[in-house]
């Protein structure tokens, strides 16, 4: 059936069933593949995006269940002011390896800085334990985060 | 475009490890194009933008950047004028075009700077003619040449149209740089594709689009090489939401690389398509290795180990007598399991046949033998097969196997329209090559001083006859050989149908475990420093055989686990609190020179808390990118962490159990310990380091672990409930 769905303040209608996961849709349906498939379990976070601000695993999240709430995803992290601040400590710091968990990882850490604009490291591990770097770049993913919360700080 | 007139540089590997240029200078007329090829390797635009190809597959080792980065120092332009493009695959003109085996730097390293010198000695010659003067007095800076005593300068873009009508120099008499001069080289350089990534552009394999393209899944048999007798592939074809399903022929022989058996299902969302296997209904002929098992392997390598050998790798002295003579003997039987490299990004690939032609979208690390497979999969020439590379979401060697590529391009032919295959994160850990287990049942004897004097190995491993499966070997200079009066090795095989393969630091990710923890088992036993009785053994510097025919330097080894010993405070160590401890190992791979100390807090319920990482890596005279340097080896350093404390693939019934990452545990950011990692710059050619800092993390921190609790760990992964108090 069509759902008609907000994504990066954008109305976008898809032609699905209602059991899809958001993923798919916005991969294979919107052609947006910044969101990536890793486990298809919620065990990776590499699907990450935002329903409503909270980070969700868009693998386990039916597209029936989103209705009216906002989805934002990687795609739209250079227009969010948290989320550009992440962008650029990511660049500053050349966090990625592959690459791969790396839209993930920013879409978890957007989500821990605007609940928390000043994370210890318990609060990094709260919310960045679900997401996989199989490259294992968390020393630099951390830093990174905690670099961009700096900079919130000033700013 | 018509035939544009192109400079084309050879580089190629010749026998002796010695590299020739050829320069092949076709004679069609130059077609007006805005930017020239200068070289294979180089185009210069007119606004004096250099592109610089990047021959090799990223996986994330920074290559893309790291390759080019040479290039750049030796042409000398500023990194700002620099942009990257993805060679495509052409190992004629660019030599082997794979990432493996850390290979890419010892390789690269001298060859490309002469392709950057030889592209900057056309730019000053082409200026000197322009200029008539000699071309000894002009310089260069950053994109320009300067004429000093006339005041005068032409940067690159201006000067590329003439240059590129020079003849190509020699490689082997240009002049290079003297590397305290250099500016680009041995500055942290950011990897090139960032941008991209923190923006969830379209990068990947996965994210490939073809126009016209279903999306499919390939279901095989959950037994290695097992073939399809029957399935329900028209019931399959009736579901809603799918285009298409059929049986794939497998043509998969001993090799275990070529296509196998399977059913193909195809659809409009990959969702759809995945989702309908559970619809499936296949009836498989599995084959003779249904009954492996991991316990079986284990039952079998010990009863194997009652006996001697099959055969000797190498025996010097007299093991067994100087055994018998020895004051202190430790015996223990070492194993580890399989492991699958879990790539994030599970394997996938896109094809388009047509016409008799295919084209290949593919995240692989070996893009040529890929091209081979293909080509002998769907029985067409080699010419008409195209491989796209795609920038990887990890490989650690198991995008060096290109099995997804023949099923992709089987599939599209097969069912006539593009199409991408994506495998599910089940199918990637039950698909794989291996990391083959081992068995090895080790001797050690020391003398009343706790001196080294005696070791033997009965290593059990697999394969067929004397033939090893792949990565299932171990050298024969492996450490403490040719360092103990009386060694042995011995080796016998089991046979396996499940496919092995390299892993990040093949063999070495294995064997470093099984010596480094021995060693230090001997050295407790001996009342002796672990530190002391390494380099004891190691004793004065000498060059050893190993390194693929490149030497082992004890001394540099030395080098390493002294700086080790020094920056983690290894002599104070005495201080720590209880159950918290050091551990120390050191390996040499793919020619680095590497010693790590861990330290790490058990708890009374058998937790492990990793507190933190020392890491001491020679790999020469340059870091060419600090930057992503210290991410290699980080990374690496936790990445074997994560593999002790959590990873292992089970066979029963001839399949692989474990499904995804809540039973094969990657290492997670809360147990992520800082990694201090330290350069030795010494005078000798520059190597990789994609891998060898993996390997001496796991004893250290099984040898950690000893220190801390009295438990010797023998096993992979690290079992914790032998930890409890
Ligand atoms: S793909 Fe969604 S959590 Fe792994
Ligand atoms: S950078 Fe490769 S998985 Fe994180």
């Amino acid at each position: 059936m069509a759902y008609t769905i907000k994504i990066n303040g954008v109305n976008r209608t898809v032609e699905v069933d209602g059991d899809m996961p958001l993923l798919w849709v916005l991969r294979d349906e919107l052609d947006m593949k910044g969101s990536k498939f890793g486990c298809g379990a919620g065990l990776c976070g590499a699907c990450t995006v935002h329903v409503d601000g909270v980070a969700v695993r868009g693998c386990q999240t039916p597209i029936s269940s989103v209705g009216n709430a906002a989805v934002s995803t990687i795609e739209g992290m250079a227009a969010d002011p948290v989320g550009r601040r992440l962008q650029e400590a990511w660049l500053a710091l050349d966090v990625p390896q592959c690459g791969y968990c790396q839209a993930g990882q920013i879409m978890s850490a957007t989500a821990l800085l605007r609940q928390t604009p000043h994370p210890n490291d318990a609060d990094i591990d709260a919310a960045m334990t679900g997401n996989v770097c199989r490259c294992c770049s968390y020393t630099r993913i951390r830093a990174a985060i905690k670099m961009a919360a700096g900079a919130g700080a000033k700013s | 475009m018509s035939a544009s007139r192109r400079t084309f540089l050879k580089v190629s590997a010749a026998a002796g490890g010695a590299f020739m240029l050829r320069a092949t200078l076709p004679g069609a007329a130059r077609a007006e194009a805005s930017a020239e090829p200068l070289t294979a390797f180089v185009r210069i635009a007119p606004d004096g933008v250099v592109t610089i190809l990047s021959k090799n597959p990223e996986v994330g080792q920074g290559i893309r950047t790291m390759l080019p980065m040479v290039i750049a120092e030796e042409l000398d332009v500023a990194w700002s004028q620099v942009r990257i493009e993805q060679a495509p695959l052409d190992e004629a003109k660019f030599g082997r075009q794979y990432a493996g085996g850390s290979q890419a730097t010892p390789m690269n390293y001298d060859p490309l700077r002469r392709v950057g010198a030889a592209g900057r000695q056309m730019l000053v010659t082409a200026a000197a003619a322009t200029w008539m003067v000699p071309a000894a007095e002009c310089r260069t800076e950053s994109g320009v040449v300067y004429h000093d005593k006339t005041g005068r300068k032409l940067g690159y873009g201006a000067l590329a149209s003439k240059a590129s009508k020079l003849p190509v120099p020699n490689l082997s008499g240009v002049t290079l740089k003297d590397p305290k001069t250099f500016k680009i080289i041995g500055q942290p350089i950011h990897g090139v594709e960032n941008p991209k990534i923190v923006t969830g552009q379209k990068l990947f394999g996965i994210d490939t689009v073809v126009p016209g393209m279903l999306h499919a899944v390939f279901q095989k048999c959950p037994v290695f090489g097992g073939k399809v007798v029957s399935a329900n592939v028209d019931a399959i074809k009736k579901l809603p939401g799918i285009h298409d399903a059929f049986i794939v022929r497998g043509q998969r022989g001993p090799d275990q690389q070529s296509l196998a058996d399977g059913v193909a299902i195809l659809a409009k969302s990959w969702w759809i398509a995945n989702r309908v296997r559970e619809k499936l209904d296949i009836v498989w002929d599995e084959g003779p290795t249904a009954a492996q098992s991991t316990k079986g392997f284990a039952e079998q390598a010990v009863a194997l180990s009652q006996a001697a050998p099959a055969s000797w790798l190498r025996r010097d002295g007299d093991a067994p007598g100087a055994l018998k003579d020895a004051a202190h003997v430790v015996e223990a039987a070492y194993s580890y399991p399989f492991l699958s490299h879990i790539d994030l990004e599970p394997q996938n690939c896109t094809a388009h046949f047509q016409n008799g032609k295919v084209e290949l979208w593919a995240p692989t690390q070996n893009p040529g033998p890929g091209q081979k497979l293909v080509a002998a999969t769907l029985g067409i020439p080699e010419s008409d097969v195209t491989v796209n590379m795609t920038r990887i979401g990890g490989g650690f060697g198991r995008r060096l196997r290109n099995d997804f590529m023949a099923e992709a391009a089987a599939i599209s032919k097969q069912a006539g329209v593009p199409v991408k295959l994506l495998w599910n994160r089940a199918d990637d850990m039950r698909h794989d090559f291996y990391r083959p287990a081992g068995f090895h049942f080790l001797k050690g004897g020391l003398d009343d001083k706790g001196s080294l004097v005696a070791l033997s190995d009965h290593f059990v491993t697999f394969g067929q006859g004397s033939k090893l499966a792949d990565a299932a070997l171990m050298e024969v200079t492996e450490f403490p050989a040719a360092l103990v009066p009386n060694l042995a090795f011995g080796q016998s095989v089991m046979e396996l149908g499940v496919p092995t393969g390299p892993l990040r630091a093949p063999r070495s990710n294995a064997l470093a475990f099984v010596f480094q923890s021995f060693i230090d088992e001997l050295a407790h036993q001996g009342g002796r420093d672990p530190v002391e009785f390494r380099l004891a053994i190691l004793g004065e510097p000498k060059v050893l055989p190993g390194g693929n025919g490149r030497g082992f330097d004890t001394g540099r080894m030395s080098g390493v686990l002294r700086k080790v010993a020094e920056v983690s405070d290894w002599a104070n160590r005495g201080s720590l609190p209880a159950r918290t401890a050091k551990g120390v190992a050191f390996y040499f791979s793919h020619l680095g020179y590497f010693a790590e100390v861990v330290q790490t807090t058990v708890s009374a319920k058998g937790e492990i808390k990793l507190d933190h990482v020392w890491v001491v890596g020679d790999v020469g005279s340059q870091i060419i990118n600090p930057s992503g340097a210290e991410n290699q080896v980080q990374g690496a350093a936790l990445d074997g962490l994560g593999a002790a404390l959590g990873q292992g693939i089970t066979i029963e019934r001839g399949r692989v159990i474990e499904a995804n990452f809540d039973t094969v545990r990657p290492l997670r950011t809360d147990q992520v310990p800082p990694v201090e990692v330290h350069f030795l710059t010494t005078d000798h050619p520059p190597t990789g380091l994609g891998e060898p800092a993996l390997p001496p993390v796991i004893p250290a921190l099984c040898n950690a672990i000893f220190a801390a609790t009295g438990k010797r760990i023998r096993g992979l992964p690290i079992d914790t409930d032998l930890l409890k108090v």
